[in-house]
């Protein structure tokens, strides 16, 4: 069915709620490259107050990609939790951002709605929110998550560490390692991009991480970010797997082009569970996912790139993960363009992972062919950190040798902290001071004496 | 300018090329490695952005008689946003091209890095025009071109191999790299990228162009016999069957 609004006398007709959602949607290079962007700004306008009027169950009644052909529609809706649902049931999309606001939607009322919240709810009201919108209801929101460290707690943030090195050399990526315990980072996990995707590779690398981890006791979870295929042939070897990794996308098309499906996350969960490495109850997935995967694959089915990236947040939800997080700018310029698309994107994504329940992080990124550098980057990271973002990456320098692109560094993670009274996963703020990495006023500040235990890890 | 004492574990920098003890006042970065940062970012960004002198590129490859091409991507800002535009010829640029038959054309596309391209890639198209064993159309500068762009290129010159030598995503330590993509009997808006044999990092810190022109002449040849390019061409394969028929005179497919 199609829909329409009146604005400024000039009447507009929406084709259907696919061309609506997308010509609501903030503008962005994807959505201009993929020829959903609204023409002009009225338009844009005009499809927001569309939008504000929509029934919240219409996204129910009308999915965007077809349920009989795609996996994730159907995930989405046969999952969808009616009882979660019912305090919302009635609202528009309008007046659900202005509950999300209110006083009334508290951290707990909100958590207990997340699994009634479909993906294109949350990106439907992102549109209408503005970026201290996204903030101020991200803010009320906890997703804590648990392995050997505590995820998300209000007044915490975490760091992972990313070590990569373009040949995968132990001794360099240890050096780099070390460098991010140095700096107090780590407490997300230590998780490692492979240059090569192999399981014998993979191994080498978790085994290293292992054996660091165990002669230091350092409250820490490992990964190596490999397909999630050499991450089974990994387990199936008996290799020290903590957290299965998978990139995830919102369509089936688009998890295809990923090599993946619902059932073989399925089976790489189990095979992860039954490993009993965690505590009973610990979280044991990390995805990542990140704008514009689906229009690159060819697989968005006409849907906006936010929305689409939406969806992708119903297939983490399904596994319960430690790790959430949108990669917001390495994509490149053809989908998010500058510094401005980028925050936006990135506030978006936190905004519509917390509120659907997943415990999100992100990696604030850009490529040198966008038009973007490290000032956006730090608007970013502050403003993420001030939403209450679980985690972000610590790459050391914010250059990441490995895959060409700039991230978070050490450093920035050092600032977020202290400019915002943040302190580290509790677990690893202990043993961060039991380390002499971390002083008595909780700053870091190594001091030589009590660093050179871990020291020894390199000699000279 | 001074660098503050640095970190006491900074000796683990040899063991890496990463960033790593850089050293911090209170929590931020020192001056000095600010600055480093934004020298390399700087360098990158200007690489994105540099035009390339095609006119002196024609001049180094005039006795080839080449031919200057644009993408419908009229500018650097469009080239960035719309990769769709820079994999189709300019409406007056198709004209220039006249239809023969050849075994191969080389692209010279200023891609992602401009600068890279006008560095080293007028030597590198000369290496390889040089080879014997193939007829090559006349060369091709094209300018906003994608890697695609080669696809059109190559069927309206009639040529059965697609050879772009294409200037690469330009990173903060590695602005000057070149990548070469060898495509088998290209279709314009059909080809795939797994249908594609890339032979990346030439130049700068990675690949000698000796070496590179070596490796891209072993997946010509074998392209040729196989009839295709793609995952399922190894270049492992390739490299080994040019070293053993290198000196063998070869029969240039088109002519067949």
């Amino acid at each position: 069915m199609s829909y329409g609004c009146n604005a400024g006398g000039t009447h507009y007709v929406f084709a259907d709620l696919r061309t609506l959602l997308a010509r609501a949607s903030p503008d962005r290079a994807g959505d201009r490259l993929a020829g959903l962007a609204a023409e002009s700004g009225e338009e844009r306008v005009a499809a927001r107050m569309a939008l504000a009027d929509l029934p919240l169950a219409r996204f129910l009644e009308d999915p965007l990609v077809p349920y009989e052909t795609d996996e994730v529609t159907r995930l989405i809706l046969d999952t969808h939790d009616r009882q979660a649902f019912a305090p919302i049931a009635a609202m528009t999309a309008g007046e659900f951002r202005d509950f999300l606001l209110s006083d009334e939607a508290t951290g707990e009322t909100l958590a207990r709605i997340a699994p009634g919240i479909a993906p294109e709810m949350a990106a439907g009201v992102s549109k209408l929110m503005r970026n201290q919108d996204l903030i101020a209801v991200a803010k009320k929101i906890s997703v804590v998550t648990r392995f050997r460290t505590t995820i998300g707690l209000p007044g915490r943030l975490c760091v992972r560490i990313q070590p990569n090195h373009p040949a995968d050399d132990l001794a360099g990526i240890g050096a780099s390692i070390i460098d991010g315990l140095m700096y107090g980072c780590g407490d997300a996990c230590i998780g490692i991009n492979p240059a090569s995707d192999s399981a014998k590779q993979a191994l080498a690398l978790l085994e290293r991480i292992e054996e660091l981890r165990l002669r230091f006791e350092i409250p820490v979870q490992s990964c190596v970010l490999a397909h999630v295929t050499t991450t089974m042939q990994v387990m199936e070897r008996g290799g020290p797997v903590d957290l299965v990794f998978q990139s995830i996308a919102g369509s089936e098309v688009a998890n295809r082009a990923f090599g993946v499906n619902l059932a073989l996350l399925d089976e790489a969960h189990s095979g992860v569970q039954a490993l009993r490495r965690a505590p009973p109850g610990a979280n044991l997935m990390y995805f990542e996912t990140g704008q514009g995967a689906a229009l690159s694959a060819q697989a968005h089915h006409g849907v906006d790139q936010q929305t689409v990236e939406a969806r992708a947040y119903a297939v983490a939800r399904r596994y319960a993960p430690l790790l959430v997080n949108t990669v917001v700018g390495f994509i490149g310029p053809e989908y998010l363009y500058d510094g401005k698309e980028i925050i936006r994107a990135g506030l978006e994504d936190h905004f519509c992972g917390k509120l659907m329940g997943l415990p999100m992080g992100a990696d604030v990124c850009y490529t040198n062919h966008a038009e973007a550098d490290q000032d956006d980057m730090d608007n970013l990271l502050t403003l993420l950190c001030i939403a209450g973002c679980n985690y972000i990456m610590g790459v050391p320098g914010a250059d990441d040798i490995m895959l060409g692109y700039q991230s978070t560094s050490y450093h920035d993670a050092l600032y977020a902290r202290a400019v915002l009274g943040l302190r580290p996963a509790p677990e690893f703020e202990a043993w961060l001071k039991a380390f002499g990495i971390m002083d008595a006023n909780s700053r870091v500040r190594p001091s030589p004496s009590g660093a050179a235990r871990l020291l020894a890890a390199a000699p000279r | 300018m001074t660098l503050p004492p640095g970190d006491f574990w900074d000796y683990l920098r040899r063991a890496t090329p990463a960033r790593i003890a850089l050293g911090r006042v209170g929590d931020g970065l020192p001056t000095r490695r600010v600055l480093e940062f934004e020298l390399a970012h700087a360098r990158a960004r200007d690489a994105v952005k540099a035009k390339l002198d095609h006119e002196t590129l024609m001049a180094e490859l005039a006795e080839w008689r080449p031919i200057l091409v644009r993408s419908e991507a009229h500018d650097r800002i469009t080239f960035l946003q719309r990769p769709d535009l820079g994999r189709r010829l300019a409406l007056d640029s198709s004209e220039k091209l006249a239809p023969g038959t050849y075994d191969a054309t080389i692209v010279i596309a200023d891609g992602l890095s401009a600068g890279a391209v006008q560095a080293q890639v007028g030597l590198l198209c000369k290496m390889l025009l040089a080879a014997q064993n193939f007829v090559f159309a006349p060369p091709v500068v094209a300018l906003q071109a994608r890697v695609a762009l080669g696809d059109e290129i190559a069927a309206r010159q009639g040529a059965a191999l697609a050879v772009v030598l294409i200037g690469e995503r330009p990173g903060l330590s590695s602005r000057d790299s070149v990548g070469a993509y060898i495509t088998f009997d290209p279709k314009p808006g059909e080809t795939k990228d797994a249908e594609r044999n890339c032979v990346s990092n030439i130049g700068g810190h990675g690949l000698s162009l000796d070496e590179a022109s070596r490796r891209i002449l072993a997946i010509m040849a074998l392209a040729r016999t196989l009839r295709r390019t793609g995952t399922s061409l190894k270049e492992d394969e390739a490299v080994n069957q040019y070293l053993q028929s290198n000196m063998k005179k070869t029969i240039p497919f088109s002519r067949i």
